[in-house]
């Protein structure tokens, strides 16, 4: 590809634990999955390093532990990274590490340039608001201060991802899993975010109703053009809706590759295993 | 000049007053500010703690004041607090030097110096004591002398003064709890400075201590019931007497020997050991004991053992119950804060009222949304 | 034992502490300064704050009016003044224009203030988003980020329920384009006077031990969306009984024998000298 990244992501580490003369030295430690058996460090993420490009789903695959929500976490600045690098090609912020940024910079590129869909609608989601309203408080956020063009905006989404109208001013609380998921979806995207991030977004829900929210993603990339970084430990999740795969695996990255070539070629003892089972 | 303001409010008010004045004066009985100092000292304790404020005699005025109302007493109390001048800080008081009336432990069946019953009512009999009413000077001072003499019998002075061990002194050498450093950074002087959270651990101890006994108490209870994750056992409970220093304030190079004393409160203090699972340097897990800290002015147990068992909630602010919640527990003990809020309902409110009715109205008219 | 107590009931160590968050509430015109809070002798949550502020403000050549909604005889007002003067010995009125400092529980006179006085208010609740947050160290950071689309959004969805704000009193305004500020419990009706007033605005919480300010001429603007804009408390077709006014915030009463509603200005200093400038010379049924 030729174009250029529009996230750029380098060397992102994440630990828990002060670490110890054992694990200090990266090159040098011997951990047991990415725990430092001596000190008890959690090395969740380790150098890791991305680039998404405009208009892709980049998918990152892994078992529970591997990091990959973690990163996303960091990514997303819902919780602080230990290292690492972040770029945006935007105008304003070019050459500017964002994790250095001020928390007001920080909130500003959450409310204008990414758009976050948790696996648990609880996070991203205020229960006890109606659904417009939750698809508001984004635009709100994002310097909106017209009622009219946020219900219109907040119905059309709506509309979009399924939900009735006339449950438009319902709380999500009322609502099952898949619908919640379709509101936070419907949040997610309220202020066009060039950047889109999906955390097991399908976890745990019904066959029939993961289905369906795949294919809304998968619609709403074909619709907007939204870049997505989608993390998932179902690789059937993966094949389903991302161009390039990244497979993660004790807090690093150990394949990545576009995702045909991932599933029918897989390089990695653990990726041949994930693959299979999947056959 | 044509119209003028009627005096009602003025008027109102100076009847209330004297009606209140009234309602004290009718029964024709005076009740000396001593005899409330020396018969009714656990009342005096509590206003004296939960003011913050230790003078048995301004105390005792308080409740004379007051009619025995607590929240009334202790909010006199500290309104004439803010019109002292603070001098002075202490020096630090280390509680060894506590001149023990009373000391137990829960932990061990015997501690090294003892176990001290000292006067408590806890082994007495709640039954209604119908010959108080008949009570007589003259029986007073008869069994004051028996009972002054059978000491002396008893009890033999040896002219040393000697300090107990503290319970927790004998589990540290044994490698049972932490040991730490001395921390003399300034505390925080919460009169002074507005509390802010995270609160500093001296911030958060001062306003226990302060703390309505009741407020204390049921939120100490909450987390021991099921609501919290603190489960203490009573290392120690001591009441007795520390003395208190003041250092010369000009004198830019002095002693201890230098300070002055300035006389004694009476404290109740609580040790209470909470086991918890720590991670030793090894990374595995350790059963440990911490500690719970409860101090508070006067003979008032259990104040000072809820608030050793809400010192250890929240230095614990993980765990998910409001008990472990500082702003929750912190800024919801306090007497005259809790009552002055709860009571400022009564204040007329109809402009607000009058504000909300116009809305609703207006929301009624338009039939509302669909 | 007797005492005496100190000019204006505070030693000086504390006036100057409360002085000291004051200037400091002027320089960030809307930002809640917290403060140590003494404890007064009348109750917490019964204007503590505000008493706070007029006693570290106050000198011996000051003139102060107190007024409790609205009105000089209200009986808290009555006891706040009746503290201050014991206190201070200071002239007391009931004239708004006569004061130099107006202490107010839920009201902003009616009569424009000038620059030659200071407003202090009376705050129960000086945080505008604990109602979407509760906790302080939350808030905090909230402010610190100028994040208040929870303020917002508590009135997106009051549009959503209702089809209109449905906002009483305390409705939030944005000070200085920057912070957020509860203007304390007056009606929106008295929102647009804290906006360039020529008038020091001073807000004290006593019990939850925040001073903020408003200085002179500073943009005050209450929080309302393009097309849903902010209003007040509308009276329309009802003027006073007694002095005619209509453009004023009206109380309403039920006449005890007729049970027909009746209105009458809130503020009661304001009828009394809209009563004397119309009719001088007539001694009516307000005569003490």
């Amino acid at each position: 590809m030729h174009e250029e990244p529009i996230l750029h992501v380098r060397n992102l580490n994440k630990q828990f634990g002060k670490g110890c003369i054992h694990c200090f030295d990266k090159r040098e430690r011997q951990l047991e999955k990415n725990y430092c058996p001596i000190c008890g460090t959690v090395y969740a993420c380790q150098d890791v390093s991305l680039d998404l490009f405009p208009g892709e789903i980049l998918g990152i695959v892994g078992e529970s532990g591997s990091g990959k929500s973690t990163m996303m976490q960091c990514l997303y600045f819902d919780a602080p990274v230990t290292s690492g690098e972040v770029y945006l090609n935007n105008a304003e912020l070019t050459g500017q590490n964002i994790f250095d940024l001020s928390q007001q910079k920080k909130r500003y590129i959450r409310n204008h340039k990414y758009g976050m869909v948790y696996q648990n609608p609880v996070n991203g989601l205020k229960m006890n608001f109606s659904s417009i309203g939750n698809i508001a408080e984004k635009l709100i956020a994002a310097g909106n201060r017209n009622v009219s063009s946020m219900e219109a905006t907040g119905k059309r989404l709506l509309e979009h991802v399924q939900i009735p109208l006339f449950r438009s001013k319902e709380e999500p609380r009322n609502f099952s899993g898949g619908m919640q998921q379709r509101v936070q979806i419907a949040k997610a995207l309220s202020n066009n975010p060039p950047i889109l991030f999906l955390d097991e977004v399908t976890t745990g829900l019904d066959l029939s109703v993961q289905a369906n929210v795949l294919d809304l993603i998968k619609e709403i990339q074909r619709k907007w053009g939204i870049s997505m970084i989608v993390v998932s430990h179902d690789l059937a999740v993966i094949r389903m809706l991302a161009d390039r795969t990244m497979v993660m695996l004790n807090g690093a990255v150990i394949e990545e590759g576009l995702t045909d070539q991932i599933l029918e070629d897989p390089q990695q003892a653990y990726t041949q295993r994930l693959v299979y089972s999947l056959l | 000049m044509g119209y003028v303001a009627v005096k009602g409010g003025t008027m109102a008010i100076e009847a209330s007053i004297n009606r209140l004045t009234y309602d004290r004066l009718k029964e024709r009985e005076i009740i000396e500010v001593n005899t409330i100092i020396a018969t009714m000292r656990a009342m005096v304790d509590q206003v004296m703690s939960e003011s913050s404020l230790y003078s048995p005699f301004l105390a005792a005025l308080a409740i004379k004041q007051a009619e025995g109302s607590m929240e009334e007493a202790v909010f006199i109390m500290r309104s004439h607090r803010s019109t002292l001048p603070r001098l002075y800080y202490s020096n630090i008081i280390e509680s060894d030097s506590m001149l023990v009336e009373r000391r137990i432990s829960a932990s061990f069946k015997d501690i090294p110096g003892g176990q001290i019953l000292g006067a408590t009512t806890d082994y007495t009999h709640r039954l209604l004591d119908f010959s108080l009413a008949e009570e007589t000077r003259l029986k007073n001072d008869q069994w004051m002398k028996q009972y002054m003499e059978k000491i002396k019998q008893e009890v033999k002075e040896d002219g040393e003064i000697s300090y107990l061990p503290k319970v927790v002194d004998y589990l540290r050498e044994e490698g049972l709890f932490g040991t730490y450093e001395l921390d003399n950074t300034m505390p925080t002087d919460i009169t002074k400075e507005n509390l802010s959270f995270p609160a500093s651990r001296s911030a958060r101890l001062q306003t226990l201590t302060r703390g309505q006994t009741g407020a204390v108490t049921a939120l100490g209870y909450a987390s021991l019931r099921g609501y919290g994750q603190v489960h203490p056992t009573v290392g120690e409970v001591r009441v007795g007497k520390l003395p208190i220093y003041v250092e010369h304030p000009n004198e830019p190079e002095q002693t201890a020997e230098d300070s002055y004393y300035i006389g004694e409160i009476k404290v109740s203090e609580v040790e209470s050991f909470v086991p918890v699972s720590i991670k030793n340097e090894q990374n595995e897990e350790e059963l440990d004991f911490e500690i719970g800290y409860g101090i508070c002015y006067g003979q008032n147990e259990t104040k000072a053992i809820a608030m050793s068992i809400l010192d250890q909630c929240l230095e614990h602010p993980e765990a998910s119950f409001p008990t472990h919640d500082e702003e929750f527990v912190l800024l919801h003990i306090d007497s005259v804060e809790a009552t002055g809020f709860i009571s400022h309902l009564k204040l007329p409110h109809y402009v607000t009222f009058q504000s909300k009715l116009g809305s609703i109205r207006e929301v009624k008219k338009k039939g509302g949304a669909q | 034992m007797k005492h005496t107590t100190h000019f204006a009931f505070f030693d000086e160590g504390s006036k100057k502490e409360i002085r000291r968050t004051t200037l400091k509430a002027v320089a960030i015109p809307g930002y809640q300064v917290p403060f140590a809070s003494r404890e007064m002798p009348i109750a917490r949550g019964w204007g503590t704050g505000g008493l706070q502020l007029t006693l570290s403000l106050i000198g011996k050549e000051d003139t102060l009016k107190v007024i409790d909604q609205g009105a000089d005889e209200s009986v808290n007002a009555v006891s706040i003044k009746k503290l201050v003067q014991q206190t201070t010995n200071v002239e007391l009125t009931n004239h708004t224009e006569a004061a130099s400092i107006i202490q107010s529980r839920h009201r902003i006179p009616e009569a424009q203030l000038s620059e030659e006085q200071i407003l202090v208010l009376q705050v129960p609740t000086p945080e505008p988003l604990r109602k979407v947050e509760a906790s302080e160290y939350a808030t905090k950071r909230l402010h610190a980020e100028e994040e208040y689309s929870g303020a917002w959004l508590l009135l997106f969805e009051q549009i959503m329920k209702y089809g209109k704000t449905a906002t009483g009193a305390d409705h939030p305004v944005y000070v200085n384009g920057r912070y957020v500020m509860a203007p304390s419990p007056i009606p929106r009706f008295d929102n647009p006077k804290l906006h360039a007033s020529k008038a020091l605005t001073l807000l004290g919480a006593g019990r939850e031990k925040k001073i903020y300010a408003v200085p002179p001429y500073t943009e005050v603007a209450s929080l309302a969306f393009e097309d849903y804009p902010f209003s007040v408390e509308s009276f329309a077709g009802h003027a006073c009984h007694l002095c005619g006014t209509k453009d004023v915030f009206l109380d309403e009463l039920v006449d005890e024998e007729t049970g027909e509603t009746y209105y009458q200005c809130n503020d009661t200093s304001y009828c009394i000298d809209r009563l004397n400038s119309e009719e001088p010379a007539e001694v009516g049924h307000y005569h003490a």
